[in-house]
């Protein structure tokens, strides 16, 4: 077909191009026309050679892939995650049409804090009819709890996310407001990493609105909302539900960016109706969450009793007026799917004037005359549960699209909307624009359209409601323009607000009031404390594991018998330790990376994304080693692999991580550990009976051969080995050497001195470090070695018991 | 009828641990031309670091108490004396159970007290297939909604056999209901998901019985602990009645209230959370004496 369009229209990548008949197009206005807003991007993209393209987006990739940003669906395996699926062209808006979008939405925020207002205050919309009882009374995101409770601040909203789509004239309606816990402002942030990396070039890049001064406006208003009030001052921070949740991962990135710590349920604590942080130094109070949690799971005591992830208490500390939560709890009874169906009504009563932005047509079947309309026009109409919160397109079985149940018609729509009229709602099935989506082939690729949302964030400041210049768009699959194709969408784009000219960059001028401000790292949740801990240990208890395995594959290769005695001893001392050396990737020493995987995933937003790639990185090697390691050499060699992974780690975390408490604990583990497993060792490997060459493999095990050779020029004895390895205050695989570092270590955490006197913690290691720092090595006997590792337990006990619970 | 309460409760933890925080609700309540607490003392062993009395949302009071420090035992005592009248057995002018919708309809607001909170589902007392059939198997035409609600009761109490050791306070209302057997938690929860099956809103009572009868009738059921039994709703001249499944009766003057709410899990006497516990015991003991 021939059309009069300009000769890039007819570019080969744009030549397979063709919007859906009847639904609007972000890229073409009308058939062969082009939005001017995209026409300057598209043109340079069409001259890039293909291999340009595959470059480009490769570069994006791997961007997402070495920041670790992925995706995970909640499950019950923490450690499973996908890869992000990244549409790389973004979605492009002109600053002065999203600006249309925002005014619409600013007032629609407004709307919902009034009608939040309302539901926990005077309940006037239900008393007055305007909204029926039992959407709110049988509602479980209606918390009576909140009813007649002030929020601190004076207001319930702060962030708000909505969805939007496009309409077939080209106006856009909402699809669902985000209110409970919006997600997706941080995975915006990566989509804009990514697409800086695929088109850095100074156009597009100084044409595109930034994300940051969004972010800037809300991490301040927060800590108004923390601080302000007149109420003692508080920190903020951001409250997850933890590793299991399919956004954790946002929820560490965004901690991360804002720099707030991220806690959970069990960091928290209310004291005299204040909420506190348990810290290392003891409880610090708090007075802002912004809680990513779904409200009922915050407090087991008054809210969802069954919750194991909230904090006792914290309802009382809402009601108390000590601790602002953002959003309110209780805000998620506006995602009510049902209540869109009022709230056209409800503008015009609470605001007086009428919606600027039209939410998707919405009808709830427990009036008569909304069931006959919705029943006459099901062919056209979602049909679905009236008390659900998820987006229209987020459909399951119950619900029935085009006139048919989709889980297997049972009983007509028409009995159906007669017999449970007032649980079910109908929404028009509305279809959204489409976008273009580049699809590779051989060649190269070629653009086609896809429907799409797009998710708009706006934060309550000072100043009113701001909104991020740019969104996070969801992407469903080519051909399909209706919103229920969005639940079989894989893909995310970022979202493009250009202006006609290039945007100044950011000002970097400090707030008014502010000026430079050298602020103190907050103190460390005693959780965070442990996780570090014990990060520190399993790492440690790993490298031992895999030090050990490869001696046995080395000694394996040269005897080529299991039973060789040396062998065997070393096989019976691993078994105590739980590793079964006839497998050559034990399982055990899977679980214990595992273990300092999972450890670490609980502390994503404290040490860098190298050292968390890293980590992942060597779990997965292990595992994938387990289908092709055979015994002897070839494990050897494996395990060789592991160790210099294990210390690539290590070298990231202590080259890189500020020497702060997290730092500190995650050493402590780590020494607590070295100097546990080297008493263990010692005391199997140098005892009498041990058969021949044992002192030579503790030497090896422990790393400290060369050292050997070079301090003793002898052969190994009893005396020079438990010289080295247990008295030598400069091996750092000696006994002493790992004490010393320890009271180091200790020294400097909170309140480890009183009044110039150690402490309880420092007492409790002196005798030991006095006791290693005169005995010669004959006094090294396997029961002083035994009085070791029982002196260093109660030593992790006491740090448990002060500072990481 | 005047009572002396006496109520005993002990918790005791297997591993003591720091802070822990209990929500009381065990205090009689005072309603208008109903009960009325003449003196109430509620005294927790060892003294607790904080203590707020408050209201909840259906108006029931509710101590919060906080100990700071670890503790391997919790004890609760309380002490009351309660003025209950005796409920005259007036005419029955409820409505008829078909209108009793249009009712609830006109009722706009949602006070503690509107019908709308006690319909559906709630936690406990969700109304289920099996409740509901059994429900409508007691129905006659032209029921008024009181003969319905005593209909429903006096079936249940037919049906189940109490047993104290059957359940425990976890159990599901449709476990129990399936094997027809329960406690007055059990009965309760059965009976108001029978009622709001059929359209009846209904809630759950948590109070008191007297422990000793008058002379030469049957000690009741439940007795020896707090006692649970049902609210139902009439219709906009009646609303609230009380029956009690459990003992086949309209809740009189030897029923003392505590709280209302949907089901158990708005007026447990005692919802605790002691951070990193392990198991824990618990004892209870209740003396209701009759003082006149």
């Amino acid at each position: 077909m021939q059309n009069p369009a300009s000769p890039f229209e007819q570019h080969p990548l744009l030549a397979g191009y063709r919007p859906v008949p009847g639904v609007a197009d972000e890229l073409f206005e009308a058939e062969g026309v082009m939005r001017p807003v995209w026409r300057p991007f598209v043109e340079r993209f069409l001259d890039l050679p293909p291999e340009d393209v595959t470059q480009r987006f490769e570069r994006g990739d791997q961007y997402l892939r070495d920041a670790g940003v992925y995706y995970r669906q909640y499950s019950n395996d923490v450690l499973a995650e996908r890869e992000w699926p990244l549409s790389h062209i973004p979605v492009i808006l002109h600053e002065a049409e999203w600006a249309g979008i925002c005014d619409g939405l600013a007032q629609r925020a407004e709307l919902l804090e009034a009608v939040m207002a309302d539901l926990y205050g005077s309940g006037r919309l239900v008393s007055e009819g305007h909204l029926p009882p039992e959407l709110i009374a049988g509602n479980r995101h209606w918390l009576r709890p909140m009813v007649g409770v002030r929020p601190r601040g004076g207001h319930y909203l702060h962030f708000l996310a909505f969805e939007i789509g496009r309409s077939p004239d080209g106006s856009w309606f909402v699809l669902g407001d985000r209110t409970q816990a919006p997600s997706g402002a941080g995975f915006a942030l990566e989509n804009r990493m990514a697409t800086g990396r695929i088109f850095p070039e100074s156009f597009p890049r100084d044409y595109i609105h930034r994300l940051a001064a969004f972010f800037g406006d809300f991490r301040s208003a927060l800590e108004d909302l923390a601080t302000g009030g007149g109420a003692p001052r508080g920190r903020s921070a951001i409250l997850t539900p933890g590793p299991a949740n399919d956004s954790y991962y946002e929820h560490t990135y965004i901690a991360r960016y804002l720099g707030l710590s991220l806690l959970e349920g069990e960091d928290l604590l209310v004291q005299n109706g204040r909420a506190m942080v348990r810290t290392i130094e003891g409880p610090q109070p708090l007075g802002a969450l912004w809680r990513r949690m779904d409200a009922g799971f915050v407090d087991p005591l008054e809210l969802d009793p069954d919750s194991h992830i909230g904090t006792p208490g914290l309802m009382e500390a809402v009601r108390a007026g000590n601790l602002a939560m953002v959003n309110a709890l209780g805000a998620g009874v506006l995602e009510t799917r049902a209540l869109m169906a009022f709230l056209p009504k409800i503008s015009e009563i609470l605001t007086g004037a009428p919606l600027a932005l039209p939410n998707i047509a919405t009808w709830w079947c427990g009036g008569a005359a909304e069931r006959a309309h919705v029943r006459e026009h099901a062919g056209q109409m979602m049909i679905g549960p009236a008390m659900a919160v998820n987006l229209p397109f987020d459909i399951d079985a119950a619900t029935a699209l085009g006139g048919e149940l989709r889980g297997g018609a049972r009983i007509p729509i028409a009995d159906w909307l007669e017999a449970e009229g007032a649980t079910l709602v109908g929404q028009e099935a509305v279809t959204l624009s489409t976008t273009p989506v580049w699809h590779a082939d051989g060649q190269g690729g070629s653009l086609r359209p896809s429907p799409m949302t797009v998710r708009v964030f706006a934060a309550r400041t000072a100043q009113g409601w701001r909104f991020m210049k740019g969104g996070y768009a969801r992407i469903g699959p080519e051909g399909d323009a209706t919103a229920l194709a969005m639940q079989r969408g894989g893909a995310v784009a970022d979202v493009w607000i250009v202006s006609d000219t290039p945007v100044p960059p950011l000002s970097l001028a400090p707030r008014a009031e502010g000026g430079f401000r050298r602020t103190i790292p907050g103190t460390l949740p005693a959780r965070a404390a442990d996780n570090l801990f014990w990060l520190g240990r399993y790492v440690e208890r790993c490298e031992d594991a895999v030090r050990l395995i490869r001696a046995y594959h080395l000694r394996l290769a040269a005897t080529g018998s299991p039973d060789d005695p040396r062998l065997a001893r070393l096989a019976e001392f691993l078994a105590g330790l739980g590793i079964d050396v006839t497998q050559p990737v034990p399982d055990a020493l899977l679980a214990r990376l595992d273990a300092a995987r999972l450890c670490a995933s609980k502390v994503r937003d404290r040490f860098s994304t190298d050292g968390w790639l890293a980590l992942r990185d060597l779990a997965r090697t292990a595992h994938e080693m387990t289908a092709t390691a055979r015994p002897g050499d070839d494990t050897a060699r494996a395990m060789g692999v592991l160790l210099r992974k294990i210390t690539g780690f290590s070298g990231l975390v202590h080259e890189n991580m500020y020497r702060f408490s997290g730092w500190r604990f995650l050493s402590i583990g780590r020494a607590l550990e070295r100097a546990d497993a080297l008493a263990t060792l010692l005391m199997q490997f140098t005892e009498e009976t041990a058969p021949e060459g044992s002192l030579d493999l503790a030497v090896e095990v422990a790393d400290s051969v060369i050292t050997h050779q070079r301090r003793y020029r002898v052969q190994t004895n009893r005396d020079t080995v438990l010289d080295l390895l247990v008295l030598d205050a400069d091996n750092p695989r000696a006994i002493l050497f790992l004490i010393n570092s320890l009271k180091d270590l200790l020294e400097k955490l909170p309140e480890a001195q009183i009044a110039g006197r150690p402490g309880e913690i420092l007492r409790a290691l002196m005798p030991l470090r006095t006791e290693l720092s005169i005995i010669e090595p004959d006094a090294v006997t396997p029961d002083m070695l035994g009085r070791v590792r029982a002196d260093l337990f109660h030593l992790s006990d006491l740090i448990t018991q002060r500072y990481l619970r | 009828m005047r009572y002396e309460v006496k109520l005993r409760l002990t918790y005791s933890y297997e591993a003591p641990s720091d802070h822990a925080r209990n929500l009381l609700r065990v205090l009689p309540a005072d309603i208008a031309g109903v009960q009325s607490v003449q003196a109430r003392l509620l005294t927790c062993d060892p003294m607790p670091d904080e203590r707020r009395d408050l209201l909840d949302f259906f108006g029931n009071a509710m101590t919060s108490v906080v100990w700071h420090e670890p503790l391997a035992e919790i004890g609760v005592e309380l002490v009351a004396r309660v003025d209950r009248r005796a409920s005259q057995p007036g005419l029955d002018l409820s409505s008829p159970l078909h209108e009793l919708p249009l009712e609830i309809a006109q009722r706009r607001g949602l006070a503690p007290d509107a019908p709308h909170h006690f319909l559906g589902q709630s936690r406990r007392a969700a109304p289920m297939a099996e409740t509901t059939a059994f429900a409508r198997d007691q129905l006659r035409a032209g029921m008024t909604a009181h003969e319905a609600i005593e209909a429903v009761g006096r079936a249940l109490h037919r049906e189940m056999r109490f047993d104290a050791e059957a359940t425990d306070v976890d159990t599901p209302a449709s476990e129990a209901f399936a094997n027809r057997h329960g406690v007055c938690q059990d009965f309760s929860h059965i009976m108001i998901a029978c009622l709001r099956g059929i359209g009846v809103p209904a809630a759950y009572v948590s109070g008191f019985l007297r422990t000793y009868p008058p002379p030469g009738q049957p000690r009741l059921e439940g007795a020896d602990a707090m006692h649970a039994w049902v609210r139902a709703w009439a219709g906009a001249e009646t609303g609230w009645i009380e029956f009690d499944p459990t003992n086949d009766q309209f809740a009189g003057d030897d029923y003392i209230t505590v709280g209302y709410g949907r089901d158990y899990d708005d007026v447990p006497p005692l919802r605790g959370a002691m951070r990193g516990a392990g198991g824990h015991q618990s004892a209870q003991a209740v003396d209701v004496i009759a003082l006149d």
